[in-house]
């Protein structure tokens, strides 16, 4: 990681796991609360362009962490309001010199286009339909907290493909480290050409099929504006056939595991009793998010010395 | 008068490759044939080079009335000098749109200053919003050459058969960009793998396919002259090769930039690389390019679509669509269609000038036969050039091709009997 982070695509397999090491490292200060001075006089700009709870405050707290000075700016309280392109917005933020811009914006590629024209390091805290990279290396750490490996492992991922960057991101980083990745969705959400990206990725549409034998369940949100176009005839019935229900979880290995990248929609998508049970790592996703974030931070802007151990 | 000398002519029209001078006068073809001598005339020395009758460019945007920042009449017919066109279709969608014949005429007016020669398409509909007919035959008094919506592709097809039957009487042809805007509705790329992996929403090759299927269909019913412009994928142009085999009246043109480039072109979110139709597969561009070569492709057509740098420079999604191509068009045909080896010169001229005015129904342009418009376009096989963006006569700067070698390219421009531009 020289300079920013953009994906998972351009990500070797040594400079992934290099990351979900350093984030194992720093993992025992989630209790602690514990600030270090890695990147003390450094200055990271939050910059979302799209409403974002959780990986918003987890960037920020990861920066904070690591002792950084942090700001953050959303898109309805800055000049994109007064018709500024995003070039000007983000050449304005140059100038005043911070180290990383960490950015979420609705456009595919918004974050890749910027970075052609800027020498301040990006990171891509979700493009559009593109990427979403930290949420797939916070979903390999904790996989791992559950799995030995990421090789050989079956992980189904349920539900609007199409339009999800957490989907497209989890599927490059699995499948490069062997597992197997099943996509399953109503058809007109699941692109065929997806499957192409690797030898490991298949397609499902049957839920059924894709959770039998399953090591990890991963679900993803569906948006209620989807109905509004043809990609599945309503709630109900994308509930039906898509929805994770607790009797589903027979199919899988029993010690499979269910994931959400979040917000999460009881009834929609998932049941309660999955949300809920003991399986569900959900909340350790969230948790996990603050390490796998300092993690990245720390190797694109902390010293070159490893950090010393956490007490 | 203009004799230009030494050259070595190609004009299809007449069956015509051989060394011949060319006599110009009055803004007419006087005379061609080997060592030509004329008293005051004006000498072209052609040594080396290839004399074609003019290129005629069927499908330009020139963005005046109304986004003159863009491009202008004059800045545009002077890139299409520079690119060896001495003759260019400009598209309606300008602002106000070319729906009525005030509009034809403010364009035939400016255009008379314009250093090449400038042929106004008129709407299709009122606006182009593809509710009710536009003055089609008002226009045509005023001077427009073919009706198109290009852009806003009728989806009504009781309005399309009704324009198709009505430019069949006023003797025009129907020139349709064919997209299908539901089936392509918030794309952005060819819908393919790489639109998969960019994150990117697809514009199918269906959208393009069932439009051209259906206006195939009402073009056989009606008879009338359909044009497909800037057609680029492997199945609409079987259907048009199955559709002139059973004699309906159809004609397509194919851009230097969609026989060029695929989609695995589009790295980096790069502005420059969204078109549409957009940038095909690999399998699509092989298709176009044997197309081209045994003649179901019958014209190369530009769609030189200016926008201003702060358009394009955005994010992928909210930049407009288009690029510019009147200055490189003849080194890409040269580059995919004769140094590749797949036609011949002949057929390159055919394509750029013979074709075009055929598909216009001109008889006095498209050939230097004696009486045709004494429009010339001379040009290099082999000299090495690189494309220098900034130095574009375009008041546009959205291209791909920005520092590609070249080689052989336009020479000298001749417009009306007069020297229109020459390489400096």
């Amino acid at each position: 990681m020289k300079k920013g982070l953009l994906g998972i695509e351009a990500l070797t397999t040594e400079e992934i796991q290099a990351i979900l090491d350093r984030a194992r490292h720093y993992k025992p200060l989630e209790r602690s609360g514990q600030k270090l001075d890695r990147l003390r006089g450094k200055t990271i700009i939050h910059l979302f362009y799209e409403n974002s709870t959780r990986t918003r405050t987890s960037f920020e707290l990861a920066a904070r962490r690591l002792g950084a000075d942090t700001l953050s700016i959303t898109a309805q309280a800055s000049s994109v309001q007064k018709g500024e392109s995003l070039l000007d917005t983000l050449n304005t933020l140059v100038a005043m010199h911070p180290d990383a811009i960490v950015m979420r914006h609705s456009a595919s590629g918004a974050p890749h286009f910027l970075a052609r024209y800027l020498e301040t390091s990006i990171i891509n805290a979700g493009d559009g339909t593109h990427e979403h990279p930290t949420q797939a290396l916070l979903d390999a750490f904790t996989i791992l907290e559950y799995k030995p490996a990421l090789e050989g492992l079956k992980v189904a991922i349920i539900g609007d493909i199409a339009h999800s960057r957490v989907a497209r991101s989890n599927l490059l980083l699995l499948s490069k480290f062997g597992a197997q990745v099943v996509l399953c969705g109503p058809p007109p959400l699941v692109p065929p050409e997806l499957a192409r990206l690797s030898p490991r990725v298949s397609l499902s549409y049957d839920v059924d099929e894709a959770i039998r034998g399953a090591d990890v369940i991963m679900m993803l949100r569906v948006q209620l504006e989807r109905q509004n176009e043809p990609y599945f005839p309503s709630a109900q019935e994308y509930f039906r056939f898509y929805g994770l229900r607790l009797d589903h979880m027979r199919l899988a290995r029993e010690d499979a595991i269910v994931m959400h990248p979040g917000p999460i929609n009881r009834g929609r998508e998932i049941t309660s009793e999955v949300a809920d049970f003991p399986r569900s790592v959900i909340l350790n996703q969230v948790a996990n998010g603050v390490a796998v974030r300092m993690a990245v931070l720390d190797l694109l802007l902390g010293p070159d010395q490893p950090p010393p151990p956490i007490q | 008068m203009l004799l230009i000398k030494n050259g070595r002519v190609v004009d299809p029209a007449q069956k015509l490759d051989a060394p011949r001078d060319v006599l110009i006068g009055d803004g007419r073809v006087i005379e061609v044939a080997p060592d030509l001598r004329a008293r005051d005339a004006e000498l072209v020395d052609a040594a080396g080079l290839i004399v074609a009758p003019g290129f005629l460019d069927l499908h330009v945007h020139l963005r005046e009335p109304g986004n003159e920042h863009a491009e202008t009449i004059e800045s545009g017919a002077r890139a299409a000098a520079a690119g060896g066109f001495t003759a260019i279709c400009t598209m309606p969608n300008t602002d106000p749109v070319n729906d009525n014949a005030a509009v034809t005429q403010f364009i035939v007016e400016t255009a008379r200053r314009a250093t090449v020669h400038v042929f106004p398409v008129g709407a299709i509909s009122h606006r182009s919003q593809g509710e009710r007919l536009a003055e089609i035959g008002s226009m045509r008094r005023a001077g427009v050459v073919a009706v198109s919506d290009d852009g806003r592709p009728v989806m009504n097809s009781r309005l399309m058969r009704s324009a198709m039957e009505y430019s069949l009487a006023h003797g025009i042809p129907v020139m349709e960009h064919c997209e299908d805007l539901a089936l392509s509705a918030a794309g952005q790329m060819h819908e393919g793998v790489v639109s998969a992996r960019l994150g990117l929403r697809g514009i199918s090759g269906a959208s393009e396919d069932v439009m051209v299927a259906r206006n195939i269909l009402l073009a056989a019913d009606s008879g009338a002259h359909l044009h497909v412009t800037h057609l680029t994928t492997a199945r609409s142009l079987e259907m048009v090769r199955q559709a002139r085999a059973r004699g309906v009246r159809v004609t397509c043109d194919v851009t230097p930039h969609h026989f060029t480039l695929t989609d695995e072109d589009l790295v980096n979110y790069d502005t420059n690389y969204k078109m549409k139709p957009p940038l095909r597969s690999v399998a699509d561009v092989a298709a176009l390019l044997a197309g081209l070569a045994d003649g179901t492709v019958d014209a190369i057509a530009t769609d030189h679509a200016p926008h201003p740098g702060s358009e394009k420079m955005q994010e992928f999604e909210l930049a407009p669509f288009g690029i510019i191509g009147l200055e490189t068009a003849l080194a890409l045909a040269l580059e995919r269609l004769c140094h590749s080896g797949r036609t011949s010169l002949s057929r390159l001229v055919e394509l750029l000038s013979a074709n075009p005015a055929r598909i216009l129904g001109f008889k006095d342009r498209g050939t230097l036969a004696p009486g045709a418009v004494g429009n010339v376009t001379i040009f290099s096989t082999d000299r090495q050039w690189k494309y220098d963006l900034n130095q574009s006569f375009s008041r546009s700067r959205n291209s791909p091709f920005d520092g590609r070698e070249f080689r052989g390219g336009p020479e000298i421009t001749i417009v009306a009997g007069r020297i229109a531009w020459r390489r400096s």
